[in-house]
């Protein structure tokens, strides 16, 4: 670990124990991470793109110093997180999507101010700060609301620009547009983009299960499930990971025994969703001539077509191909029994 | 980065969380109603616990209210009041941060020093608190006809004792927030219990010569004994329990101030303790009661 990265990790883990239930003799744990190994370049806006479970939550906890890894290293900005977490503090900030926290009693100005007050902002940075991201989420006119009064969407834009507010040297973002319609989405997402441009060697590492997010945002994407990360590249890279493939969506009359389709050669990867009455099938295929044998199977599954799409490839096909389920498929991490 | 630029930095930051955390501790404390509806509560309280005790007391001592013990009791349950609040304040800070306004992961991920920011979330308790006790003092005093004279009282004694038993108050307060940072479930009971025990132990409404030996012993080790003890001695100008007579001034000073100073290397010690745990088994941000 010499050369000086933002985040760094080393074969890090981390191992819950869960609580016996009535009657269980033998302690059970839960791998949240397992041995991940990674570098994130300073200025770089690096995703962490994963199903729910994954751990990349638990990633982002271990690394704000909120959670202690069971096993291996991590480096903020050079600094030991266990070693040293304080001095981590001073260089980071967090936000976590989906979340709706704030002192109810106070306004939305009132929580903000006194976030800077723990950075050390002086009163005329605070001030300017405030009113800049207040402007940014679309919070001016609710600055003397009361945020017991604010919807669950406007309390985790008032979250969001808390984030930003000690314009920290490496920032978190877990999921920052969970749940926010697509409008302020877009507007957060177009921010987060200008802030890492305009502030070389501001770094920012991001969460998301949506594809489309870690796609357009993100300079290298590392995908990660159950614990582990399985390929960290450019998303342009990640996706030519398929480039000779072909990527089919049919969707067709509900099928029974579909799983047919796996047997059939020249299918790499299949995923299949009983959706609306239909049945949606997504293959990644060797070469588009096996289409025909499955428009076949189809038939003889006594399915008929409705529709069938050819695709570009996208992150979650590069999940798929890795990984062998897709995002909406999730498994529990992985329980053992010691 | 050197030793001094640390030290410095700590001290900032230890100076700002207290500070923060005092402003936002009155902001929760007196901005849940209208200010008028806050005044009464923060009359009618002290005034209906006092109340509670002079009618319990009429109705054991069938009447008697001249009687020094009655003096001695209403001090010690008036002072009491700074127990429950700040002790279970500070306490109940990580719960309410954790569980209410499920902000703790963010204060806990900022630069600020928690044993400070806890010590400051108490000071609005102890305002209010301190509202509350000359309320219930009068209203003693008024309506009850105690005959406390606070002008010829000991103010040394009593200004040293009131200020060591605040502080260690405070850190017994620090003490249960460690225990609240690593019992997320249920948590909030920890404090109420702790003041329940405490109020049986420490001589609050009556002597500790009452309790049986065994017991009497409990209430010697506890620095609360000797805040009380000398709280009423500086007031009072005399001792009623024939356990603790025998003890000067001084001694109960030293043994307060010794208490405190132990209970401050206890506190941080075992809250950094409780926050090694709380952050090995996921406990900052778990949400269990809402």
């Amino acid at each position: 670990m010499s050369q000086r990265f933002a985040i760094q990790t080393e074969g890090l883990g981390r191992v819950y124990q869960l609580k016996r239930k009535r009657g269980e003799t033998a302690p059970k744990t839960l791998v949240a991470l397992e041995g991940v190994d990674s570098e994130v370049k300073q200025g770089e806006l690096f995703g962490l793109l994963g199903p729910n479970g994954a751990g990349k939550t638990t990633l982002i906890k271990i690394l704000t110093t909120l959670l202690l890894p069971t096993s291996g290293r991590a480096l903020v900005d050079g600094i030991d997180i266990v070693q040293d977490p304080q001095e981590v503090r001073r260089r980071i900030n967090m936000v976590s999507g989906g979340e709706t926290c704030g002192y109810g009693l106070l306004t939305v100005e009132e929580n903000l101010w006194m976030f800077t007050q723990f950075y050390g902002l002086t009163d005329r940075v605070a001030r300017e700060r405030i009113n800049e991201m207040l402007e940014v989420v679309g919070l001016s006119d609710r600055r003397k609301t009361k945020s017991h009064f604010l919807s669950t969407g406007m309390k985790q834009k008032m979250n969001f620009a808390r984030g930003f507010l000690n314009d920290p040297q490496i920032l978190f973002l877990d999921e920052p547009t969970l749940g926010l319609d697509v409008q302020t989405s877009r507007v957060l997402r177009d921010f987060v983009k200008r802030w890492v441009r305009e502030r070389p060697g501001k770094t920012l590492l991001l969460t998301t299960h949506y594809m489309a997010e870690a796609d357009e945002l993100c300079d290298r994407v590392a995908i990660i499930d159950k614990g582990k990360i399985l390929a960290c590249d450019t998303p342009a890279n990640l996706k030519r990971r398929l480039q000779r493939a072909s990527i089919f969506k049919l969707q067709t009359t509900p099928l029974e025994m579909s799983n047919r389709f796996s047997d059939l050669p020249g299918v790499s990867k299949f995923i299949e969703h009983q959706r609306n009455g239909h049945t949606e099938l997504n293959f990644i295929l060797e070469n588009e001539n096996v289409l025909v044998k499955i428009l076949d199977a189809v038939q003889a599954g006594g399915g008929h077509l409705l529709s069938l799409e050819k695709r570009e490839p996208t992150l979650e096909d590069v999940f798929i191909d890795l990984v062998g389920r897709g995002f909406g498929d999730e498994e529990t991490p992985l329980e053992v029994e010691k | 980065m050197s030793t001094e630029s640390i030290k410095m930095n700590n001290w900032h930051e230890s100076a700002r969380s207290f500070r923060v955390a005092t402003w936002l501790g009155w902001q929760i404390e007196s901005n849940w109603t209208e200010p008028f509806l806050f005044m009464i509560y923060a009359i009618a309280r002290p005034v209906a616990s006092a109340l509670i005790l002079v009618f319990m007391y009429m109705v054991i001592a069938q009447g008697g209210m001249g009687h020094p013990l009655f003096a001695y009791i209403y001090l010690g349950n008036a002072f009491y009041i700074y127990v429950a609040s700040v002790m279970i304040g500070i306490s109940w800070t990580v719960t309410d941060d954790r569980e209410h306004y499920g902000i703790l992961k963010y204060i806990y991920a900022a630069p600020i020093q928690v044993y400070f920011y806890l010590l400051g979330r108490g000071v609005a308790k102890t305002l209010t608190a301190t509202v509350a006790v000359v309320i219930t003092l009068a209203f003693g005093m008024l309506v009850l006809r105690i005959p406390y004279d606070f002008l010829a009282m000991n103010h040394a004694l009593f200004w040293a004792t009131f200020f060591l038993g605040l502080g260690a108050l405070a850190l017994m307060g620090i003490l249960l927030a460690g225990v609240a940072l690593i019992t997320a479930r249920h948590s909030g009971f920890i404090g109420e219990a702790v003041a329940g025990a405490l109020y049986l132990f420490c001589g609050a409404v009556f002597p500790l010569d009452v309790l049986p030996q065994p017991l009497q012993y409990i209430g010697l080790s506890l620095p609360l004994t000797y805040w009380l003890e000398g709280l009423r001695r500086a007031v009072l100008r005399e001792s009623i329990s024939p356990l603790l007579a025998p003890i000067s001034n001084e001694i109960i000073l030293v043994i307060l101030l010794g208490a405190t100073l132990v209970l401050g290397l206890a506190s941080l010690g075992f809250y950094r303790w409780c926050e090694h745990r709380a952050k090995e088994k996921g406990l900052i941000d778990m949400q269990t009661m809402y």
